[in-house]
């Protein structure tokens, strides 16, 4: 399972804003270096993250190799009842992590 | 370790690749910069871009261009009736020109994004923030880089 | 012999003039911008992050057994252990090789930088405590040495930059002190965690000197003296850096 880390909190009021941070690792080869003898090495990067909440989709971002390695997001989302965060990350050569966090919400 | 002979064929044989033949290109600059263009253009749909509402927030001069954190803060009230679709993030001299599109809505609650970039050269950083009413608001950083991402081989 | 005795002391005081002095002394933290220090303080945003937990799960299954408490063991390396001196990499392999019978880990591999990375870690905060003693006279002499002699085809030495000229700027960018207070760290010109001797065979490579191999002798005794000259100075491990 490739490895991500999701700052968010555990609890929070209905209604605040929360501070969600992302972190997965990921060399995020952009495609644009060369090796040695000069051959292009090949892209491989995260291309999206998406983050759900029950089930709903509440942000969703397209990362492009302009990303730097270790893709940091950070966003904020409405805490609006109890229940999952559901993180996905997806990315070239068939890359996929995917973390869940629960919420109490009062 | 390779010999200077070695090192003189290898640069050599990597200089009459078209890719880098590309590098030398002394459009490179215009080429970029319609580049650029081309995708605020994908992003509008040709509507104009209005100064304001957005605040982007980066380092005037960054330690490496290899990892530039950057956030982006957006002045809207996020309700269902007004709030940011989407925020886009773009650079002037990378070798293609987007950065990071994320997709927002009354949910976010603010229209705040945080995020580390990869810079290629000195130049601007420029956010777009797609308001649900239709229009685009922008604002652009010009950043000096120092130490490129990119386009330098991980050699060390 | 006395007079030889003399000379001696004088030579090495005249070395050490160039030295910086204790209250003089500054991290490379102070030196980047305060994007890259929030990124060394987050400990849940920090890119090295991913080495740190790889580092405990590898510590915890392979040596906590033995090894309970390793708070302030970071801050007395590189060491003489057995008559020989050995860095933090060396004396971990040493345990793997002879205690485990297990195989080395080879030097930059990811293992090998997860381990470090998470027992240094572990005397976060602690000062350097690398003290001048009989057993080590002769290793942190050599360092010294290389620290302070010309060398490759810029024909500068370490202590020109880092001693002579820190603080000023070098192509845009403060020229540090040089202290290896956060080793192992996430260097944002490589993208990834790397150790003090790659850092080294980076500032080698950049005076264009052939950089010496990763585990020799050199090296050791550099980041012996390095640690040394930094001795006191907290430890930042794992740091961000430019």
């Amino acid at each position: 399972m490739a490895p991500v880390v999701v700052t968010v909190p555990t609890q929070a009021k209905r209604g605040e804003v929360i501070e969600i941070k992302t972190l997965a690792a990921h060399v995020m080869e952009n495609g644009f270096r060369r090796t040695q003898m000069g051959e292009l090495i090949a892209r491989d990067i995260i291309t999206q993250v998406v983050c759900t909440y029950n089930g709903v989709e509440v942000f969703r971002a397209e990362l492009h190799p302009a990303m730097a390695a270790n893709p940091f997001v950070a966003f904020t989302t409405v805490a609006t009842e109890s229940g999952t965060l559901e993180f996905k990350w997806t990315g070239d050569n068939g890359y996929s992590a995917s973390h869940s966090a629960a919420i109490t919400v009062t | 370790m390779t010999t200077r002979r070695q090192f003189l064929f290898l640069t050599g044989g990597a200089l009459a690749t078209t890719p880098v033949l590309a590098q030398l290109d002394p459009n490179i600059a215009q080429k970029r910069k319609a580049a650029l263009e081309e995708a605020i253009r994908k992003v509008t749909g040709g509507a104009p871009l209005r100064q304001g509402r957005v605040k982007l927030d980066v380092a005037p001069l960054v330690d490496n261009g290899n990892t530039v954190p950057l956030s982006v803060t957006v002045q809207s009230p996020m309700t269902a009736a007004d709030h940011v679709k989407a925020i886009h993030i773009l650079t002037e001299k990378n070798p293609q020109p987007h950065v990071l599109t994320a997709h927002l809505g009354p949910r976010a609650g603010r229209a705040t994004l945080s995020a580390r970039c990869r810079m290629a050269d000195t130049g601007n950083v420029i956010a777009i923030a797609q308001m649900s009413d239709g229009s685009f608001w922008s604002e652009a950083v010009s950043v000096i880089v120092t130490l490129s991402a990119c386009l330098e081989d991980g050699l060390i | 012999m006395k007079f030889v005795l003399l000379l001696a002391a004088a030579a090495s005081a005249l070395v050490q003039a160039g030295e910086i002095p204790l209250a003089e002394r500054r991290s490379g933290y102070e030196f980047m911008s305060r994007d890259t220090r929030a990124m060394q303080d987050d400990d849940t945003t920090s890119p090295a992050l991913f080495s740190l937990m790889e580092g405990e799960a590898l510590f915890k299954s392979n040596c906590q057994t033995c090894h309970a408490d390793i708070k302030g063991v970071a801050a007395r390396y590189p060491a003489v252990k057995q008559g020989k001196l050995v860095n933090l990499e060396q004396q971990i392999n040493t345990c793997r090789t002879e205690r485990q019978k297990a195989a080395p880990l080879a030097y930059e591999s990811r293992e090998l930088l997860a381990l470090t990375t998470y027992v240094a870690r572990q005397s976060r905060g602690l000062p350097i405590d690398i003290k001048l003693e009989d057993a080590n006279r002769k290793y942190i002499d050599a360092g010294r040495a290389t620290f302070n002699r010309r060398q490759g085809q810029l024909n500068l030495a370490c202590a020109q930059c880092h001693d002579d000229n820190w603080g000023k700027q070098l192509a845009g960018t403060p020229i540090p002190q040089a202290h290896p207070t956060g080793y192992p760290l996430y260097r944002l010109e490589w993208q990834s965690v790397g150790s003090l001797q790659r850092r080294l065979r980076n500032c080698m490579i950049g005076v264009r000197s052939e950089p010496y191999a990763y585990g020799s002798q050199e090296f050791v005794e550099l980041e012996l003296y390095l640690m040394w000259r930094a001795r006191g100075m907290k430890l930042e491990t794992p740091a961000v850096r430019p």
